[in-house]
């Protein structure tokens, strides 16, 4: 079921078009990551989402409710981490929780077992009773998730939650992220220009380029879209000589070879590189590299930007 | 049936939220109020200088009292002068626009630049509770401080002069401190709505004092100027003319909510004063001597009243439609 929609959502600033024309459907209980690069509308998309912000035009409907007309209404269902959280540094962490209780109507009772629950989960209670500023990144992010959590939300918007996150931090809140969408069922939009780190948790993606949507759905049918179903690898081997490179042609499949900073890429119609490894150590080659290039996000998203003629 | 049902739990659910988020805004508010150092060293400044105001106060006092003119005696704690001080009064004039100013200059431009605003906003809640709840959270730590500052004051004016208040006096001290109640809230409602308009909060703190020296130094100035210019006095300028130029210099420095306060509360405390504009020699020709009623009193500042009030409301409105219009970013 489709729980988030926009339709021709459009924003303008003068002359510039912020957004333009958007149109997006997320699915109840999916994670759908919104990926593009600094400026190309995600933040603006967002606030619109959320009714902060007023479209130009078109409309954006959450769970039917329209978010411009009845923001109050979707805000209750929607909960919303913002680019670089912020909490009221001179209260508890605990304290900031019980605020956002109290703002959303929350009873006493279930406020402090709430936040008793989501301390638990995003591993915080240790340091729930001391004040904000005293905070690291990460834990300020945790205690964002446990914030956005307090309303006991459907939807789940997290502007750029991996910003500025140690890797070990990163996995842990990329767990978290992940948890609420298949335990909770949440639906969760991610918006992101680190694309490694969110498209292992996305369901499905758009990608977000100059205010537009230029490609959407999941990784594998990105790459069809792309019209290119030919695999590439990074090839090196030592010697590295002339006969290497006829080596490789002579491999069934193998459409070409070009070379790039010492590695061979080779172009195939399947995965050839059991034949490949057979056949240099075969010839006694020793093997130094061997790896499927490109597939992953970070690639079709640089291909769809020089597509665009963003890069 | 159900479709009825469901539009009355959707109108409790609307009136919940507007109540839960303005209470939990105007609760945390004002515990941000009182833990903070602004307030304090606010509150100590104020204390001070009235303690010090009514100390120089009940010196001139114990004199007037040896000399036997004892009527409302105890009114003077507040606004005699003594001989090196200003009085209580007049310190409230000058000092309560600093206090209501330094109250609310960073009061929505803080939050935004602490980048909380837009977490705060995406709770279900109305934007006009954020404002709502941040005045009237003010409004409450004035009236608090100020009342207090009274009652100590009136504490230490009984201990040291020995007079007791009459009732009529008790209610005169009530309704001037409501006054200056009303007069610093004014100051935070045009704090806030500074706060709203600029993002920095030096940019708003200055333009609020710059407001605020406008109507207590350079309007007086202003209106004298044109008053004289649209009605020039000299030595063979007829009674009118010198009625029409005083009349148009007070009518143009009553924009000032400092004169409003000023005048008002001069009447309310002094019981001698009985019209707050010119009077001629032939209206006094067999007036009864004697004080003005309480309740003639309060008649004669009403006005003032609603003009205080009025100018309020105005600084309410306008933050309120900025505030409605305004985008709120994270950065």
């Amino acid at each position: 079921m489709v729980i988030l929609k926009t339709e021709n959502l459009t924003k303008k600033y003068g002359d510039l078009v912020a957004v333009d024309r958007l149109n997006l459907q997320v699915e109840e209980g999916e994670i759908f990551g919104l990926l593009g690069p600094n400026g190309a509308g995600k933040t603006t998309t967002i606030l619109m989402l959320l009714g902060l912000t007023e479209p130009s035009g078109g409309k954006a409907v959450i769970d039917g409710r329209d978010c411009t007309r009845d923001p109050i209404s979707v805000k209750r269902i929607v909960g919303y981490l913002p680019d670089n959280v912020a909490f009221y540094n001179d209260m508890t962490g605990r304290e900031n929780l019980r605020f956002v209780g109290e703002l959303n109507g929350l009873g006493a009772a279930e406020t402090e077992a709430r936040i008793n629950m989501l301390l638990e989960r995003t591993r915080m209670t240790d340091a729930a009773d001391k004040k904000v500023r005293t905070y690291s990144r990460g834990m300020r992010q945790r205690l964002g998730i446990a914030d956005v959590l307090m309303k006991d939300p459907r939807v789940v918007i997290l502007d750029e939650p991996t910003l500025g996150i140690d890797p070990e931090g990163m996995h842990e809140l990329l767990d978290l992220i992940s948890e609420l969408a298949h335990k909770d069922g949440r639906t969760v939009l991610i918006s992101s220009h680190q694309l490694y780190q969110v498209q292992q948790i996305c369901d499905r993606v758009g990608i977000f380029v100059k205010g537009s949507l230029i490609a959407c759905g999941d990784i594998s049918s990105l790459r069809r879209d792309l019209g290119d179903e030919s695999l590439s690898f990074e090839f090196a081997a030592s010697p590295d000589n002339e006969d290497l490179e006829k080596l490789l042609l002579s491999v069934p499949d193998v459409s070409g070879v070009t070379r790039d900073q010492g590695f061979y890429i080779v172009k195939a119609r399947k995965d050839v590189r059991g034949r490949i490894a057979e056949q240099a150590v075969n010839k006694g080659y020793s093997l130094l590299h061997l790896k499927q290039h490109g597939g992953d996000l970070d690639d079709i998203y640089r291909r769809y930007f020089i597509k665009e003629g963003a890069v | 049936m159900q479709t009825n049902a469901a539009a009355i739990t959707t109108q409790n659910d609307l009136r919940r939220t507007r109540l839960a988020g303005f209470n939990a805004l105007y609760f945390k508010e004002l515990r941000d109020y009182f833990r903070s150092m602004r307030f304090m060293i606010l509150l100590i400044l104020v204390t001070v200088v009235g303690l010090a105001s009514v100390y120089s106060a009940t010196q001139g006092i114990q004199s007037a009292i040896d000399s036997g003119d004892s009527s409302f005696m105890f009114l003077k704690l507040f606004t005699s002068n003594g001989d090196s001080m200003l009085s209580f009064v007049t310190f409230m004039s000058l000092l309560g626009p600093i206090v209501g100013l330094s109250l609310g200059f960073d009061a929505i431009n803080g939050e935004r630049s602490h980048r909380t605003l837009s977490r705060l906003l995406a709770q279900p809640i109305y934007r006009d509770a954020v404002i709502n709840g941040k005045f009237l959270a003010g409004v409450t730590v004035i009236g608090i401080m100020v009342f207090a500052l009274g009652f100590i004051i009136s504490g230490v004016g009984i201990l040291v002069t020995g007079i007791a208040p009459a009732a009529e006096e008790l209610g005169r001290i009530i309704v001037f401190l409501f006054f200056t109640t009303v007069y610093i809230s004014f100051w935070l409602g045009i704090s806030i709505l500074f706060s709203l308009v600029f993002r920095h909060a030096a940019t708003s703190a200055l333009t609020s004092i710059a407001v605020w020296l406008f109507f207590a130094i350079f309007l007086s100035l202003i209106a004298g100027g044109i008053a004289n210019a649209l009605y020039p006095v000299n030595d063979s300028s007829s009674a009118q003319t010198q009625i029409a130029n005083y009349n148009c210099n007070l009518a143009i420095n009553r924009i000032s909510p400092s004169t409003l306060y000023n005048e008002s509360v001069t009447t309310i405390l002094n019981p001698n004063v009985r019209t707050t504009g010119i009077v001629l020699s032939t209206q006094l020709s067999g007036a009864v001597t004697g004080t003005l009623p309480f309740g003639q009193s309060l008649l004669l500042v009403w006005p003032h009243l609603t003009g205080l009030l009025a100018f309020t409301l105005v600084c309410f409105a306008v933050s309120y439609v900025v505030f409605m219009r305004q985008e709120i970013r994270a950065d």
